[in-house]
């Protein structure tokens, strides 16, 4: 990951020639990071495709067993986590410290309670003996099948889970700065690729959705 | 008199640079000076180097006799499997990238460190926590799955600490990942004034295809193993057949990341040949924008061509054809390097220093291991020879006659920078000798054993393949000497080497311009860059001018 720290001097560090390198840099460095997510999370959405083509009506049968409600709920607080996350960039732009304190709370707010609704789901799914592994039932034709596709679900909502996970808590550690310090006064850098990773977190979420919960429902 | 300066100790006191600006173990372990990370590296690698070597000794030996005598099927299992898995992941990925382009990138580009010098230090960290974690998984037993971890090997039937070695592996490839972020960012943007992508050495070339690969696959090779090491914790199937699984997808998602690894092995070597060639013929390189352009081709083709590990493995073979189409393409800018070294080296005035020996060996090594891999990218041959040792020489000829030649010839090119001192000329030149025959002779007789259809991975063979593996294990033994040569008189080198001074080969590159060892911030002065590099015709004449006026 980008070296947060490095950029939140408000002048530069010694191995630039100036604050202006230093921010291009930064930037950049977080974009390549993010195109490296890509790739890792490219790995499992390979695993999906290969298996949903193989075994399309396993997916379908699998996939009613998911809560369209809470997943449909989640989405939308990501959705707005993300808005309330642009603002708080456009605050920091703005040198608008308490606003950008209080939009902050509210993104890491949004965040964490998508993981608490996370939590219920996954709890709800281990008491329906959804978890893969020894206690995996399902009344169907093709449990193991349907078994291929709980793990994928388990996996990568997992993964997704530990990155916003560290979303929450960069985005608590910010606002705490920001309504403590004037970190942000004269670079605002550190918010805005803080701002990118976490809408690259939405994103991923935004393709996860219609892929687990959406496969056979109209 | 270069025996005299080899055996003459003596004394000076070398300016205030990176080495002698702190000495204690604080000031080294947590540096943040893209040198003092580079010789981090260095003593690193050296070390998994030697333990991976020490295994590949303990086979040939064993390979003397065609019964397994010296050690059991079991051993051999895992002693192919840690010589694999140090060489790949803990000596050849980071070797030229970690050692000289840590030490080289920031030089060569006029900068003053790496863009994210704190996040370099923790790649190390990562680099070493994984090493450790894979050395104790060796330690406590082992791994036999081989340094590819194919499933079942590794998830249903597997014996040993697969899960400890994987993550030792998942870690490191963090540690690749953000190298190769790091060397990308500083590439990009911290160039000085003047230097723009064209006048750019060869070697950054060479080093930002590599770190293109290494932040674009090694994420994927992280999920694959941790999907693997997944399957074998909670039982669940995702590449086992008996449960729906496919065995197939893993060797995809492995070989996505295992195949351009090989070029992130190979490409750097290249870069060193590409500054080491016009150096010693005095000569500017030939072709220089289409020697960067093949550099870039290679790193892109290389995504495209992993199939060609799966000829065999039930693959369809519409997929293996377009495989083996674009696996023979990669030959074209590889064969255009080749060219334009030799073309380089076309009326120039050459001479025989040691790195340019390691280049040669290099440019004639890596030209046997790829035709020969054009002869293992051909569909109807693959199948005769795929599993054979005809595989294991062709990519030896890569790896170590390519990418283990191309980090020596680097490291003595670079040494009188690193260090300030002169290595012992006679005795590095006498070792790269030793190397490339004793290479030669331990990988060539592999070529026929494998078309005369010895497997590889058993202890045991036919009798009749006895005298070719005799043949490849003396060469082994004179191999291990031509190793050990440059570890014993490059140390020496570090007390009573000749002092280098700034430009010892008289070569281009702003790295030249600065003192040896350079300052901790490199350059006494914010160089700028006015001309295009490898300009040696220009700085004959120059010096020709300087004569005659």
């Amino acid at each position: 990951m980008a070296d947060l720290s490095v950029i939140q001097s408000a002048t530069h560090a010694p191995q630039f020639d100036d604050a202006a390198q230093q921010r291009e840099a930064a930037t950049f460095g977080m974009w390549v990071f993010l195109a490296t997510e890509v790739l890792f999370f490219g790995g499992m959405f390979l695993a999906y495709t290969v298996y949903r083509l193989a075994y399309p009506a396993a997916f379908a049968e699998a996939s009613r067993h998911t809560l369209i409600a809470v997943g449909g709920t989640n989405t939308a607080i990501l959705l707005i986590s993300s808005a309330t996350m642009a603002f708080a960039v456009r605050a920091a732009k703005e040198r608008q410290r308490a606003t950008l304190a209080w939009l902050l709370l509210a993104t890491g707010a949004l965040g964490a309670l998508f993981l608490g609704i996370k939590g219920f789901e996954y709890a709800h799914e281990v008491s329906e003996h959804l978890l893969p592994g020894r206690n995996f039932h399902f009344q169907g034709p093709h449990p193991d099948h349907a078994q291929m596709f709980f793990y994928i679900y388990f996996l990568m909502t997992g993964v997704h889970a530990f990155h916003l996970t560290i979303g929450v808590i960069l985005i608590a550690w910010f606002a705490l700065r920001a309504w403590k310090t004037d970190a942000f006064a004269k670079n605002d850098t550190a918010v805005e690729l803080l701002g990118l990773y976490w809408h690259f977190v939405d994103i991923v979420w935004v393709f996860l959705f219609p892929l687990i919960y959406l496969v056979n429902r109209h | 008199m270069i025996a005299e300066t080899c055996v003459l100790p003596i004394k000076v006191e070398p300016a205030e640079n990176y080495l002698n600006a702190e000495h204690s173990i604080r000031s080294w372990l947590l540096t943040t000076d893209h040198k003092r990370i580079g010789l981090l590296y260095m003593v690193s690698i050296t070390l998994f180097f030697f333990v991976g070597g020490a295994a590949a000794a303990l086979m040939r030996i064993e390979l003397l006799t065609p019964r397994a005598d010296l050690v059991t099927s079991a051993t051999y299992n895992k002693l192919f499997t840690l010589h694999g898995v140090v060489m790949v992941w803990f000596f050849l990925i980071p070797s030229i990238p970690t050692v000289l382009g840590n030490f080289l990138v920031p030089m060569m580009i006029g900068a003053r460190d790496v863009a994210f010098p704190r996040l370099n230090l923790a790649s190390w960290y990562l680099f070493m926590g994984g090493g450790a974690l894979t050395l104790w998984s060796i330690v406590a037993g082992g791994v036999d799955t081989g340094w590819t971890f194919y499933t079942p090997y590794s998830s249903t039937y597997a014996n040993g600490h697969v899960i400890a070695m994987a993550t030792g592996i998942f870690i490191a490839g963090f540690g690749s990942i953000a190298t190769g972020l790091n060397f990308i960012v500083t590439i990009h943007k911290m160039r000085a004034p003047g230097l723009t992508w064209f006048r750019l050495p060869l070697f950054i070339w060479a080093i930002y295809t590599t770190s293109l690969i290494l932040v674009l696959a090694t994420p994927v090779l992280a999920i694959t193993l941790a999907l693997m090491a997944l399957e074998r914790i909670f039982g669940v199937g995702i590449f086992n057949p008996a449960m729906g699984g496919d065995p197939l997808l893993f060797q995809h998602l492995f070989w996505f990341y295992s195949h351009p690894a090989v070029y992130i092995m190979i490409l750097p070597g290249m870069g060193v040949v590409s500054e080491v060639i016009p150096c010693f013929a005095r000569k500017s390189m030939f072709g220089y924008r289409y020697v960067a352009y093949a550099t870039v081709a290679i790193g892109v083709f290389g995504f495209l061509v992993w199939g060609h590990h799966m000829f065999v493995s039930s693959q369809s073979i519409y997929a293996g054809m377009i495989f083996s189409t674009l696996s023979f393409l990669v030959s074209i800018p590889s064969a255009i390097k080749v060219f334009n070294w030799t073309s380089t080296l076309y009326k120039g005035s050459i001479t025989f220093q040691t790195p340019m020996l390691y280049a040669f060996g290099f440019i004639g090594l890596f030209t046997v291991g790829g035709m020969t891999g054009l002869i293992l990218a051909a569909l109807a041959v693959d199948v005769h020879l795929h599993d054979t040792y005809f595989v294991i020489a062709h990519f030896h000829y890569i790896m170590v006659g390519g990418a283990v030649m191309g980090y020596l010839g680097g490291l003595h090119f670079w040494w009188p920078k690193i260090s300030g001192r002169m290595y012992c000329e006679w005795l590095a030149k006498l070792s790269a000798a030793t190397i490339f025959l004793g290479f030669n002779l331990t990988f060539f007789p592999q070529f026929i054993l494998g078309y005369l259809g010895m497997p590889r991975r058993y202890p045991v063979y036919a009798p009749e393949f006895q005298v070719l593996n005799v043949l490849s294990t003396a060469g082994a033994s004179i191999l291990a000497v031509g190793y050990l040569l440059p570890l014993a008189y490059l140390l020496w080198s570090l007390r009573y080497g000749k002092p280098a001074g700034r430009n010892p080969w008289q070569a281009t590159g702003l790295e030249w311009t600065t003192q040896s060892p350079p300052l901790r911030d490199n350059f006494e002065t914010p160089p700028v860059v006015t001309r295009e590099p490898y300009q040696y015709d220009a700085q004959a004449a120059e010096l020709e001018a300087a004569n005659h006026g």
